[in-house]
C-alpha cells in the first residue's frame, strides 16, 4: 500500500525549506535586532486555555484538534496549539509577569481542521509579542517591525489595513442589542459577516448613520478620523476613547511616513483584540496581521498588563517570496572514492573532515554519482605519490595532488 | 452472503425505539420487507418487490456513521444521532432528505434542581468547571462552546445520564419526552436542543451518482408538502441560540437526596439480576434494585452509603473520577479503560465469579483462516487491507491488533451487536461471547480468545487510602467478600 500523507497535512521539500529558512532567519534577525527575545511553546495546551478567555469564536473552536491525553480520565482535554499569541500569553503570565516589560517573539505551527482538506490544516506563523509599556508606541513598534520584515524580504505592494477592535465593540454597543443578540452579532462579525451589522438597524437614525460612514468610507489619513469625530458629536464615551486612540497611533504612523487604509469591515477574526488591529496584504493575500490585546493576560488571571503583538503567515509568504535562485545546498565539493575499500573510505573521510574543519563544506560520494553540480571533485585513489587527483570543474583544470595540505591549499585560493 | 452482495441498494434500518413504526411505514410504502420485525432473528433483509434493494438492521447510534461512510445508500435513523455526527463532522458525506414525522420527544440540556443553575446565562457568565454527562458527547461539547462556556468537561456514558446530577455532574444532555417529564425527575429542563423524529438520510455519493429513485419514491408519499426547509441540507440543525424556555408551572419534584460517605455503583441491564443475587447473598439489604422499572437511585440499610445504577460499561472512569468509591463492573470493562488510561487510579479488588464471558475474535466461516498468524499473513498479502474490525472495545481491540501486527487494520467502534457487520461492513469483529452460539448462527469462526472476563469489585485507589474513607470502604468490602459463593 502506498504511503499516504494525512489530509491537510503538507510535507516541506528541500526547496520549500530554503523558502521557509529564509523568512524565518529575515524574521529572526529582525526581531533580534529590535530587541525581542525567543521563545516556544509546547504544541499541546489545555483546551480551556482557550475556551478561558472566552476570546475564540465557537466556530474556530469547533475545528481545534482536541483529545484526552493517556491520563484524560478527569475529561481534561487537550489542544494541538490552534493559535499562536494565547500560548505566549500563558507562557508570560507563567513565568515572566514579574518583567516590567518583555519583548516576545516565536515561530510555530498552528493546528485547525479545515473541512475540504485542500487548505492546510496546520500553518506556521512567525509572531512578535509585546507585554506591558505604555500604549500607542508598542503598537507603532510591531506594525513598523512586521512591516520591515515583510519589505526585507521582498515582497513589494505591501497594503497595510488598520481597525480598532474597540470601535467595532463601541458600535454593538450603541445598538443596544440583548446580550444573546449581541453574542451572535459579535460572533458574525469577527466571522467577517460585516453585512449583519448594517442589518440591524438602531432606533436611533443617527447610529445608522455612523455605521454607514464607517463601512462605507475607508480613510488613507489621520484626517478621516478628524472628520468623523467632528460628524458625530453624540457618539458614546466608549466610541470617542477608541476613537482617539486609533487617532493618535495613525498620527504617529503618518509622521513616520507609513501608509496604510482605515477599513474597520476589511480585519476579521480579533478574538482578543481591544485596541488598533492591522494586517499586512500583498497581491490580494493576507500575509500578517495583529493588534492590542490588553485583557487577555488579565483574563488568564494574571497582572493587569496591556499586551500587543502579531503575526506574519508563513504559507503565504512562501508562495509571494520573490524568485531567488535559492542556493541548493552548501558544499561546493565532492571527495570520491576510486572503489570502496577500507583504506581509501578512511582517507575519504578523513580528506572531507579536513576540507570541512578548513571551513569548506564537502560531500562524499562511492557510488560514481553526477558531478556536475560541484566546483570541485576530490579522487581518492591512494595510490602513491599522488594518491589524490583533484578537479576544478569551473576552471576545467586537472591535477594530481601528494598531500591533503596542498587540496586546501588549491581549493582556498580559489 | 453472496445473494447480498449482489443487492444494489443498500439501506440501514433502525433496531430498538423506531423499530415498530418504521416497519409500519416500510409496509405502507409496500418496500418488500415483512421479515422487518422485532421478532425477527436476522439482520439481513432481502426486499420481496425490488430484487436490487437489500437492508441491514442496525443500532441507531451506528445508522448515520454507516451512511456517511457509504456502507450504506439510505438509512433511517432519529435525528439526535444524525446531529451527533453532524455537529462533528459537517463536512461529511450524510445527507437528511427529510423527517419520517415519528418519533417522540427532544434532546435536552438539563441541570438538578439541586445545582442553583437556573439558566443559561449563569453557565457562560460563570467561571465554573462544568462537568456535562452526556450520550452525546458531541452535541455537548457543541452546545457548551456555542454558550461560550469558560470551562467544562465532558463525560460521555453508555446511558443513564438523568442518574449523574447533581453529585456526579452539573449538567446533562439527553432525551425526555418532555419538559414536564424531565421534572419529574428531579432535573431543569434548560434547554431544548432538538425534537427527536426519524429521518430518512443518505449517502452524499450515492445519492449523486446511484438510481435511487425508485425507492425515493416510495418513500415520497410519506414525505409531506410542509417538508421543512432543513431536507437536503448536510449541515448541523442544532440551535443554541434561541432563549430559554423553562415554563414557570414545571413542578420539579426534588427527590431527598443528601450526601452520602461511601458511594457503590451498581450495574442496569443484563448484569442486574445476578448483581441482585450476589448482594443478596452478601447480606446487603437493598430497596428498588430488582423491579421492572429501572430505579436509579437505591437505598441500603446502611445510612453512609449512597448507590446508584448506572450501566456498567462507565463505571471504571466513573471510579477513576472519584464520583464513586466502589462499582460492579466487568473486568472487560475495567480493561477496556486501563488500556485508554493507564495510570487511571482504578483496581480491581476481586472478582465476583459471575457474568463469565469470553472476548474473542472472530471471522467469517469464509475466510481461510483458523488463527490470527494466519490472518497475519492474509492482510500483508494485501488481500483484506486495511483489516476492518468491528467492536465495542475500541482499547482492547487496538492493542490486539498492535500487538499481533495486523497492519494496516481500521475499527469501526460498535455499541454492541458487532456480528451484524460482518462480512460486509468489517471483516473481523472482537467482542464478547457467553455460549458462541449468535456467532454460529452469524456463519462466524472464532479465531483467538482474547480474555475471559466476569464480574468484578472495582474500587478508587484514592478512596482506599483516604483516612476518612478506610474503616467503612473496608466493611463494605469484607460484607461483599462474603457473597463469594
Amino acid at each position: 500500500m502506498k504511503n499516504q500523507k494525512c489530509k491537510g497535512m503538507q510535507d516541506l521539500l528541500p526547496e520549500d525549506m530554503l523558502r521557509f529558512r529564509r523568512i524565518e532567519d529575515t524574521f529572526r534577525t529582525c526581531c533580534l535586532s529590535w530587541g525581542y527575545q525567543e521563545v516556544r511553546t509546547p504544541t499541546l495546551e489545555y483546551l480551556h486555555l482557550f475556551t478561558a478567555t472566552g476570546t475564540l469564536t465557537p466556530s474556530m473552536l469547533s475545528k481545534v484538534y482536541s483529545f484526552l491525553d493517556w491520563d484524560g480520565w478527569s475529561g481534561e482535554r487537550v489542544v494541538l496549539r490552534p493559535d499562536g499569541t494565547i500560548p505566549v500569553a500563558r507562557l508570560y503570565t507563567d513565568n515572566l509577569s514579574g518583567q516590567e516589560l518583555a519583548r516576545l517573539f516565536y515561530v510555530t505551527n498552528i493546528f485547525a481542521f479545515e473541512g475540504t482538506g485542500k487548505e492546510n490544516r496546520e500553518r506556521w506563523q512567525c509572531g512578535a509579542e509585546f507585554f506591558g509599556g505604555a500604549k500607542l508606541a508598542p503598537d507603532v513598534e510591531i506594525i513598523l517591525l512586521a512591516e520591515e520584515v515583510i519589505r526585507r524580504l521582498g515582497i513589494s505592494n505591501i497594503a497595510l489595513q488598520l481597525s480598532h477592535a474597540g470601535l467595532v465593540k463601541a458600535l454593538l454597543k450603541e445598538l443596544k442589542l440583548s446580550p444573546g443578540e449581541e453574542a451572535k452579532m459579535t460572533n458574525r462579525i469577527l466571522e467577517g459577516n460585516w453585512q449583519a451589522l448594517t442589518k440591524a438597524k438602531s432606533t436611533n437614525p443617527e447610529i445608522d448613520r455612523l455605521v454607514a460612514a464607517l463601512l462605507g468610507l475607508k480613510g488613507k489619513s489621520s484626517s478621516f478620523l478628524h472628520n468623523i469625530k467632528a460628524s458625530f458629536p453624540k457618539a458614546s464615551q466608549d466610541f470617542k476613547s477608541s476613537l482617539e486612540d486609533l487617532i493618535n497611533v495613525t498620527t504617529l504612523l503618518d509622521k513616520l511616513g507609513c501608509s496604510y487604509k482605515i477599513d474597520i469591515a476589511e480585519i476579521h477574526g480579533f478574538e482578543y483584540y481591544t485596541g488598533v488591529c492591522f494586517q499586512f496584504l500583498a497581491a490580494g493575500e493576507k500575509t500578517g496581521g495583529g493588534g492590542r490585546y490588553d485583557s487577555l493576560v488579565p483574563l488568564m488571571n494574571g497582572e493587569d498588563i496591556p499586551a500587543c503583538g502579531f503575526a506574519l503567515y508563513v504559507d503565504p509568504i512562501m508562495k509571494l517570496l520573490p524568485l531567488e535562485k535559492e542556493k541548493k545546498g552548501e558544499s561546493e565539493i565532492l571527495v570520491k572514492g576510486e572503489e570502496l575499500t577500507p583504506e581509501i573510505a578512511k582517507t575519504c573521510f578523513a580528506v572531507a573532515e579536513s576540507l570541512r574543519d578548513a571551513g569548506h563544506p564537502a560531500e562524499l560520494d562511492f557510488m560514481g554519482r553526477e558531478e556536475s553540480n560541484y566546483r570541485w571533485v576530490v579522487l581518492v585513489s591512494g595510490k602513491e605519490p599522488s594518491p589524490f587527483m583533484l578537479t576544478d570543474r569551473v576552471q576545467k583544470r586537472r591535477r594530481d595532488a601528494a598531500s591533503m595540505a596542498e587540496i586546501i591549499k588549491v581549493i582556498s585560493e580559489g | 452472503m453472496k445473494d447480498y452482495q449482489d443487492g444494489y441498494i443498500k439501506l440501514a434500518l433502525p433496531k430498538g425505539r423506531f423499530l415498530s413504526p418504521t416497519a409500519s411505514l416500510l409496509a405502507e410504502i409496500d418496500l418488500g420487507f415483512q421479515d422487518y420485525s422485532d421478532k425477527t432473528k436476522q439482520y439481513r433483509l432481502r426486499s420481496a418487490r425490488f430484487p436490487g434493494l437489500s437492508a441491514k438492521m442496525l443500532q441507531e447510534k451506528d445508522i448515520s456513521i454507516q451512511v456517511a461512510v457509504g456502507n450504506y445508500d439510505l438509512g433511517i435513523c432519529g435525528s439526535d444521532w444524525i446531529e451527533e455526527f453532524l455537529v462533528k463532522y459537517p463536512a461529511g458525506a450524510l445527507v437528511k432528505i427529510s423527517s419520517l414525522n415519528y418519533g417522540e420527544g427532544s434532546i435536552h440540556v438539563v441541570a438538578s434542581a439541586e445545582a442553583g443553575i437556573a439558566n443559561l446565562s449563569e453557565l457562560s457568565a460563570r467561571r465554573n468547571d462544568y462537568r456535562i454527562v452526556s450520550e452525546y458527547p458531541n452535541l455537548a461539547e457543541a452546545f457548551a462552546l456555542n454558550l461560550r462556556m469558560r470551562r467544562f468537561r465532558i463525560f460521555p456514558v453508555w446511558g443513564a445520564a438523568e442518574a449523574y446530577p447533581p453529585e456526579n455532574a452539573d449538567l446533562a444532555v439527553l432525551w425526555g419526552r418532555s419538559g414536564a417529564d424531565i421534572a419529574t425527575q428531579g432535573l431543569i429542563p434548560l434547554k431544548r436542543l432538538l425534537p427527536v423524529t426519524a429521518f430518512l438520510i443518505a449517502n452524499r455519493e450515492s445519492l449523486e451518482n446511484k438510481d435511487l429513485s425508485q425507492i425515493l419514491a416510495c418513500f415520497s408519499s410519506k414525505i409531506t408538502a410542509d417538508l421543512p426547509a432543513e431536507a437536503w441540507q448536510a449541515g448541523p440543525q442544532i440551535s443554541i441560540e434561541n432563549g430559554l424556555n423553562i415554563s414557570e408551572e414545571l413542578k420539579i419534584s426534588r427527590p431527598l437526596w443528601q450526601a452520602k460517605e461511601i458511594n457503590l455503583a451498581l450495574p442496569d441491564g443484563h448484569q442486574q439480576a445476578s448483581t441482585s443475587q450476589f448482594l443478596k447473598r452478601a447480606g446487603l439489604v437493598l430497596q428498588g434494585y430488582s423491579e421492572e422499572v429501572v430505579n436509579r437511585r437505591l437505598s441500603a440499610d446502611l445510612d453512609w452509603l449512597g448507590i446508584k445504577v448506572i450501566r456498567p460499561q462507565d463505571m471504571p472512569l466513573q471510579v477513576a473520577n472519584g464520583n464513586f468509591d466502589l462499582a460492579i463492573t466487568g473486568e472487560d470493562w475495567l480493561l477496556e479503560h486501563l488500556y485508554r488510561f493507564p495510570s487511571s487510579p482504578v483496581k480491581k479488588l476481586f472478582s465476583l465469579g459471575f457474568g463469565t464471558v469470553k472476548i474473542v475474535a472472530a471471522v467469517s466461516q469464509e475466510m481461510p483462516v483458523a488463527e490470527i498468524d494466519e490472518l497475519r499473513s492474509l492482510v500483508q498479502s494485501s488481500k483484506f487491507a486495511p483489516l476492518k474490525v468491528a467492536s465495542e472495545y475500541i482499547n482492547i481491540a487496538d492493542r490486539y491488533l498492535r500487538d499481533n501486527h495486523i497492519n494496516p487494520y481500521k475499527l469501526i467502534p460498535t455499541w454492541g451487536a458487532s456480528e451484524a457487520f460482518l462480512p460486509e461492513d468489517a471483516d473481523m469483529l472482537i467482542d464478547n461471547v457467553q455460549t458462541g452460539k449468535t456467532l454460529k448462527q452469524h456463519k462466524l469462526k472464532i479465531i483467538d480468545v482474547l480474555l475471559r472476563s466476569s464480574a468484578c469489585l472495582i474500587a478508587n485507589k484514592d478512596s482506599l487510602a483516604s483516612s476518612d474513607k478506610k474503616e467503612k470502604m473496608d466493611f463494605l468490602t469484607q460484607k461483599l467478600r462474603a457473597g463469594l459463593k
